[in-house]
């Protein structure tokens, strides 16, 4: 039997090392969806009216969109029909008071949760450098470092509560990026997110830490609506980094996101993703998380940069986009991405890029990996206007087979509209060879060494762009993603 | 005890049988060489040694120092001791050649229960082989065999084998796309690794690779039997009469027998 047989016949024994339950007692709303359910989550939330709204408009506009043709249905994806009324939209542990004030007031096995998933939040343990938003179903159960960083005046906090304290900020940029109008998933996020985190850094600041949001699925039939809100003032810098796992069960669950970045005059956001989510059965693919993501970065001001970089391997369906609007003159995009589709699992991810200002530039490199029966999408989007003299792009986009049954498909869009741009796109397409594993199984390396060496060396210019921590994680959960692959 | 001790083995591709009953005795501290023409079965015998798996054997054993390596996985056979140097390297995108180097130095050393050397360790194990081989520096922070010339690839295999420093070495048509000038730094790799606990096989179709690796014996395979066994002398009479002047010889010899 040659290797690939082999590797497609071993492809059930990976295993999912979060799927944990933690017992708490929630606060949740009745399942379905309506004005009702709105207004029972601005009420739990204490908003300010504006934010009502808001979401009221949002939710008239989804209704809409529900009638016509409910889902985008272009993205290469398969998946049963989702039913809105059949999810929890609130979820939060008790005791909830309108927001965490100590970490004495967090429930002890939240805390445990935390810490089995890797980031002790107590004052003792943290990680050092890194300040954690952690986000437990619907709501944010602590935020470590926030006085400190309050210090040189930066924000980090729960949306739900820069709500409450910094209502004009939220007013000014809430959906000025991706409209509550933008898509299907968009509008059902605006109207029923529950938190996520808030991220202000202001003039001429360089946050001198990582900022990083956990988010963490645990109730059983509720969907996770989080909302990401992160500014950098002029002059500014901002590391931010995202994590997310969930229990192992047997009903889809919906995750539908919404990110916002807004970088100013020479201001930086660099934003990391490590989406490990629950990604369904193995064997019969049943269960996992649905990822409808929306994300997308405005570079308003003239030598901005907005840079994304994720590794996807969590995850039944990934639906994913993470975009930049270069609009202002000089401005960088950057959008550098690992998509691992394992056993059942389906990923169609990529990026756009819209070249607005003069000389702005952009640089994708998007790595797709496909084991087992995965599917994995690269769409990308390359779009110069009129008005971006000098616009530039590199698309470097390759796909990786592991196994004869799995798919790797590609959509590249590519629009000019000025004749000085310059766009290059390269790609390909490779197969992990029995003779690559041969040879270095020929070294001494073990199998399952020998191909998550192959994956990493395919891996490593997106490895490269995450901070350190982060990198030593992603390269770990690819190896774990990828147990028993190969047999 | 032999080092290695092959008996009457059979062994099959893709249900082609190519091993017809090959035997062949190789003692610690010694050099072989086997010869013969395109199809004899030369490069199979390595890859049956290396444990590569759509090799089927259908008969006979092998035994190294003993043990049985038939039953053994080709990390497991690469851990006690068998090394192939390819007759084409593969190519590893984004893995620094340094960085696989330790890492399967490491693997080696894990299985006989040493302790792993870190990146600094790692630095002069590799330093002293590089100058036996002749290589710079950018020859190690360079991605495996990616963009390495013919020659390139070959001294990796040789720097490869120096560092795991295996009980028995075999090079497969190493000698191919090889100059005159890679030829002799590779043979000088070789016979820097000669030594009275190592044994070495080489695999090759001409005689030239012999006159700066030489053999204790050499051994004339033809259609997956060894038909013609002898000291280095054999390698110049093959030159001479070519394969099917010695096989006709043997099997004349045969018969007379």
């Amino acid at each position: 039997m040659s290797t690939d047989t082999k590797i497609i016949d071993s492809l059930v024994e990976g295993e999912y090392k979060w799927g944990f339950v933690t017992e708490v007692e929630s606060d949740s709303a009745p399942k379905g969806l309506n004005e009702e359910t709105i207004r029972l989550i601005s009420t739990k939330k204490n908003e300010p009216e504006f934010m009502l709204q808001w979401r009221l408009k949002a939710f008239r506009h989804w209704l809409k969109l529900e009638k016509q043709e409910a889902e985008p249905k272009w993205a290469n994806i398969k998946y049963d029909a989702i039913d809105y009324q059949d999810i929890i939209y609130y979820s939060a542990p008790k005791p909830k008071k309108a927001g965490p004030k100590s970490l004495d007031e967090v429930d002890p096995e939240i805390l445990l949760a935390y810490e089995k998933l890797g980031l002790p939040l107590n004052e003792q343990k943290r990680l050092a450098g890194v300040a954690v938003d952690a986000v437990f179903d619907s709501v944010s159960v602590a935020t470590t470092f926030q006085a400190k960083l309050a210090e040189i005046g930066i924000i980090f906090c729960p949306f739900t509560e820069a709500a409450q304290r910094y209502p004009e900020l939220v007013k000014k940029y809430l959906g000025s990026v991706v409209p509550y109008s933008d898509n299907f998933f968009a509008a059902l996020n605006a109207a029923v997110f529950t938190d996520g985190s808030f991220v202000y850094v202001p003039k001429g600041v360089r946050c001198p830490m990582e900022l990083m949001t956990y988010f963490r699925i645990n109730a059983a039939d509720s969907g996770q609506f989080e909302r990401t809100l992160i500014i950098a003032d002029e002059d500014s810098y901002v590391s931010y980094l995202e994590g997310c796992t969930a229990p192992t069960r047997d009903k889809n669950q919906l995750h539908a996101a919404v990110v916002e970045l807004v970088a100013h005059d020479n201001a930086e956001i660099k934003y990391s993703t490590v989406q490990n989510w629950y990604p369904g059965d193995p064997v019969t693919g049943k269960g996992g998380i649905y990822n409808f993501v929306t994300k997308r970065g405005k570079c308003e001001g003239v030598n901005s940069k907005i840079s994304w970089t994720q590794v996807e391997t969590g995850a039944a369906i990934t639906w994913k986009y993470p975009s930049v609007i270069l609009q202002g003159d000089n401005s960088v995009g950057e959008f550098y991405s690992v998509a691992l589709s394992n056993h059942w699992q389906q990923a169609d991810t990529g990026t756009k890029m819209i070249h607005i200002g003069k000389n702005t530039r952009s640089t994708i490199i998007a790595k797709g990996i496909s084991a087992g029966h995965g599917q994995n999408t690269y769409r990308g989007g390359v779009k110069v206007l009129k008005s971006a003299v000098g616009a530039r792009n590199y698309t470097q986009c390759d796909s990786l087979l592991v196994g004869d049954k799995c798919g790797a498909h590609t959509f590249p869009y590519i629009e000019a509209k000025n004749s000085t741009a310059r766009i290059e796109h390269e790609a390909s397409t490779s197969k992990v060879g029995d003779d690559q594993i041969f040879y270095l199984q020929q070294r001494g390396l073990p199998k399952e060494d020998a191909l998550s060496m192959i994956i990493n060396g395919f891996c490593k210019q997106v490895f490269r762009k995450l901070p350190m921590e982060f990198a030593v994680e992603a390269q770990k959960l690819l190896s774990v993603s990828l147990e028993g692959s190969v047999g | 005890m032999s080092l290695l001790e092959i008996r009457n083995l059979h062994a099959k591709v893709e249900n082609h049988e190519i091993l017809k009953g090959l035997s062949l005795t190789v003692n610690a501290g010694e050099v072989h060489s086997i010869m013969g023409p395109n199809g004899s079965g030369k490069s199979t015998l390595a890859q049956v040694l290396a444990r590569r798996e759509n090799y089927l054997v259908t008969e006979g054993e092998v035994l190294l120092d003993g043990k049985d390596l038939l039953a053994m996985k080709p990390e497991d056979a690469a851990c006690e001791g068998v090394f192939m140097a390819f007759q084409y390297p593969i190519e590893i995108a984004g893995i620094s050649n340094v960085y696989f180097l330790r890492a399967a130095l490491n693997a080696i050393r894990k299985y006989h229960g040493k302790k792993e050397l870190d990146a600094m360790d790692f630095i002069p194990f590799y330093k002293e082989k590089m100058k036996l081989l002749e290589v710079d520096e950018s020859f190690m922070t360079r991605s495996v065999n990616e963009g390495f010339s013919g020659g390139e690839k070959k001294r990796n295999e040789i720097l490869q084998m120096a560092l795991l420093e295996p009980k028995l070495a075999i090079l497969d048509e190493t000698d191919s796309g090889l100059d005159i000038d890679a030829m002799r730094i590779v043979a000088n790799g070789v016979n820097a690794m000669r030594s009275p606990d190592r044994a070495i096989i080489v695999i090759t179709h001409y005689q030239r690779l012999l006159d700066y690796i030489v053999p204790d014996f050499v051994h004339v395979l033809v259609d997956g039997r060894i038909v013609k066994s002898g000291g280095k002398e054999l390698a110049l009479t093959l030159e001479e009469q070519g394969y099917v002047g010695v096989e006709a010889e043997a099997s004349a010899t045969a018969v007379a027998v």
